[in-house]
């Protein structure tokens, strides 16, 4: 059984509710914080604690925040990042719906490090309903006295908002969401400035994914070099992972970093096997992104190591063998998921979101979509493959942000290991016309009938 | 192509104008264009879903910025519809990881029982059907947003029951 130190109490009945979140130890280390420790020591806890952003990127959350420009005198802002979008992720909402003091509380533990007197969480506005729970839990912490001004007597100030956004996948990115909490349309930044010298309303501003936020107050409340003792090497801690697909058991899981992908597939604790008879294909561990891998890849590394659920592990063999642990959208295929379709829909959803600033994306997930959907549709010419490959990697490393690298790399990723499903599409189109939907049957069949 | 000036009828309920207010007081004094987007779902949600290019026009008024600066945010992000919609707005989940558990299936089910094409909105100008982008709900599929909230694990009864609980008026679409 692994430790739990996000969700260990949320089936704590009424733990949604102040009362019962604060009779079950809440709000300590607001105290611990304010009363015994100087925002710096907050910062060096968390930096001893090995503590990666939880987003997807993996950047130590301590560096990140001895980054902020704490001399040029300018307020500071602490901006929780819960514009979830990334596909296959759906960790935060989950954290946020049923224990929502707990980001509350490591807001104002994080503001609080980090010299912040306004601080928001920006929530992706599809998730309304948790919008609604986030306020009420805001309103619940300033009535209780640790929002507002001189929170316990400490003299430290801290106002703290929910702010929602309204459907764009790049308000992810966090200059993109800056210029969004700003009213703006979601472009993001060129970078330099970072937003810890440059940020919101050109304030110093650290912007930090949910779960990284709400992991802050069990390290005040313990120590860093106590949460640094779970996990491997520099994967410390416990990851939340999001898992879905043909797996038997869908959802939330808090696991120990370390724990090996083989039993987090098939232990009853875990998913559980697959949802089907049908053998496991392909998975996609750290949402739609990172790179695809093949059954012979996911539970052994290429060098015959066991394949464990770290960041380095995940990218073992970088991204000819390997994939990434990313934000922990686990997303499991079996084998009547047809990878061209899959690979054409996350192209489709990378051109949606695309803010359309750089040409290379713009254009480029356009392109892909087009040439992946006549693929998949039964119109693919034998120079479609070498043509994709071309445009991924002319997106690759051209753009501002990110979103134009994580779309060029599911689709060399799918080429990379599935390579013969794309030339059977493309030389047997009479067999995969008029097929609308993911294949409903076993490709290996398709394949010999 | 002509474009269809659709119009709608303003009403800034007292009710409404407190919320904005409040919205706007999140902000610092000078920064009251960061309660834009805030401002737009409210008002919207207040207006059967939709903004006309006059509420776009009022919306600017009130935050005190240019109306270029709420038309390009409204054209930018997909929850702001620029023209009306229909009173249920079933909005399914369409990428991948949805459709791995038969998102499309369903949502082809839908459209067939309410008479509609994916994006159209019925006569009765009750149900919209719609396909969107991933909307973080994927071990929960298939699913679907309709107003505030999120309907999963669906199935084909439970889109019968819910088409029937819309018509009867017994679905809360936005939480107030």
């Amino acid at each position: 059984m692994s430790q739990k130190i996000l969700l260990d109490k949320i089936n704590v009945p009424g733990i949604k509710t102040y009362d019962v979140y604060r009779a079950n130890g809440g709000y300590a280390s607001v105290e611990k914080a304010l009363k015994t420790l100087t925002p710096d020591e907050v910062v060096e806890e968390v930096k001893t604690s090995g503590l990666r952003g939880r987003g997807g990127a993996g950047f130590p959350a301590g560096m990140k925040w001895s980054f902020i420009d704490k001399k040029s005198g300018k307020p500071r802002h602490l901006v929780c990042n819960a514009d979830e979008s990334e596909p296959g992720t759906f960790k935060d909402r989950y954290l946020m719906e049923f224990i929502p003091h707990l980001l509350i509380e490591g807001m104002i533990t994080s503001s609080y490090a980090l010299g912040a007197n306004l601080s928001y969480i920006y929530i992706r506005g599809e998730y309304m309903w948790v919008y609604k729970i986030l306020e009420k839990a805001i309103n619940e912490a300033k009535a209780a006295g640790f929002l507002g001004k001189n929170i316990l007597g400490s003299g430290y100030d801290l106002e703290l908002y929910v702010h929602c956004g309204a459907g764009a996948y790049i308000c992810g990115e966090e200059t993109a969401l800056i210029e969004s909490l700003e009213g703006k349309r979601g472009n993001p930044r060129i970078k330099p400035p970072f937003p810890a010298i440059s940020g919101l309303w050109a304030n110093p501003t650290v912007v930090n994914n949910v779960e990284t936020i709400a992991t802050v107050p069990w390290i005040i409340n313990n120590s860093g070099a106590d949460y640094a003792k779970i996990g491997i090497g520099r994967s410390t801690g416990t990851k939340l992972i999001s898992a879905s697909g043909h797996v038997k058991n869908p959802g939330v899981y808090e696991i120990e970093l370390g724990l090996s992908v083989y039993e987090f597939m098939n232990s009853d604790e875990y998913l559980g096997g697959m949802s089907s008879d049908r053998p496991l294909k392909a998975f996609v561990p750290g949402g739609s992104s990172v790179p695809v891998l093949p059954a012979n890849l996911i539970y052994k590394t290429a060098n015959g190591e066991d394949r464990l659920m770290t960041y380095e592990s995940l990218s073992d063999g970088g991204f000819a063998t390997g994939s990434m642990l990313g934000s922990g959208g686990f997303i499991v295929y079996n084998d009547t998921a047809c990878i061209v379709r899959n690979t054409w829909n996350f192209s489709r959803f990378y051109h949606h979101e695309s803010c359309g600033q750089c040409s290379p994306c713009r254009e480029g997930t356009g392109w892909m979509e087009k040439v992946l959907h006549r693929i998949e549709n039964g119109h693919g010419r034998e120079e479609d493959i070498e043509l994709l490959l071309s445009i991924q990697s002319k997106i690759e490393g051209n753009t501002i942000c990110p979103l134009g690298d994580a779309a060029a790399w599911p689709v060399a990723a799918a080429i990379r290991h599935f390579r013969e499903e794309f030339e059977y599409h493309i030389r047997f189109p009479e067999k995969i016309k008029n097929r609308d939907h993911f294949v409903a049957e076993p490709f290996s069949k398709v394949i010999m009938s | 192509m002509e474009r269809t000036h659709y119009k709608q009828e303003i009403n800034m309920t007292e009710t409404l104008m407190n919320r904005i207010n409040e919205l706007i007081s999140h902000y610092p004094e000078d920064k009251r264009k960061s309660a834009l987007l805030p401002v737009l779902h409210e008002v919207q949600d207040a207006h059967d879903n939709w903004l006309s290019i006059e509420l776009m026009n009022k919306v600017a008024e009130i935050i005190q910025i240019k109306p270029i600066e709420v038309y390009e945010v409204v054209s930018f992000y997909t929850m702001y519809n620029q023209k009306p919609v229909g009173k249920y707005m079933f909005e399914f989940c369409t990428t991948s990881p949805c459709c791995l558990n038969g998102a499309e299936d369903l949502m082809d089910y839908t459209c067939e029982k309410l008479g509609v094409n994916p994006g159209e909105t019925t006569a009765d100008g009750n149900f919209t059907v719609v396909g969107v982008q991933c909307l973080g709900a994927c071990g929960y599929a298939p699913m679907m947003q309709l107003g505030d909230f999120y309907k999963e694990n669906l199935n084909e009864e439970k889109i019968d029951q819910l088409i029937a609980d819309c018509k009867n008026d017994k679905i809360i679409v936005h939480d107030k």
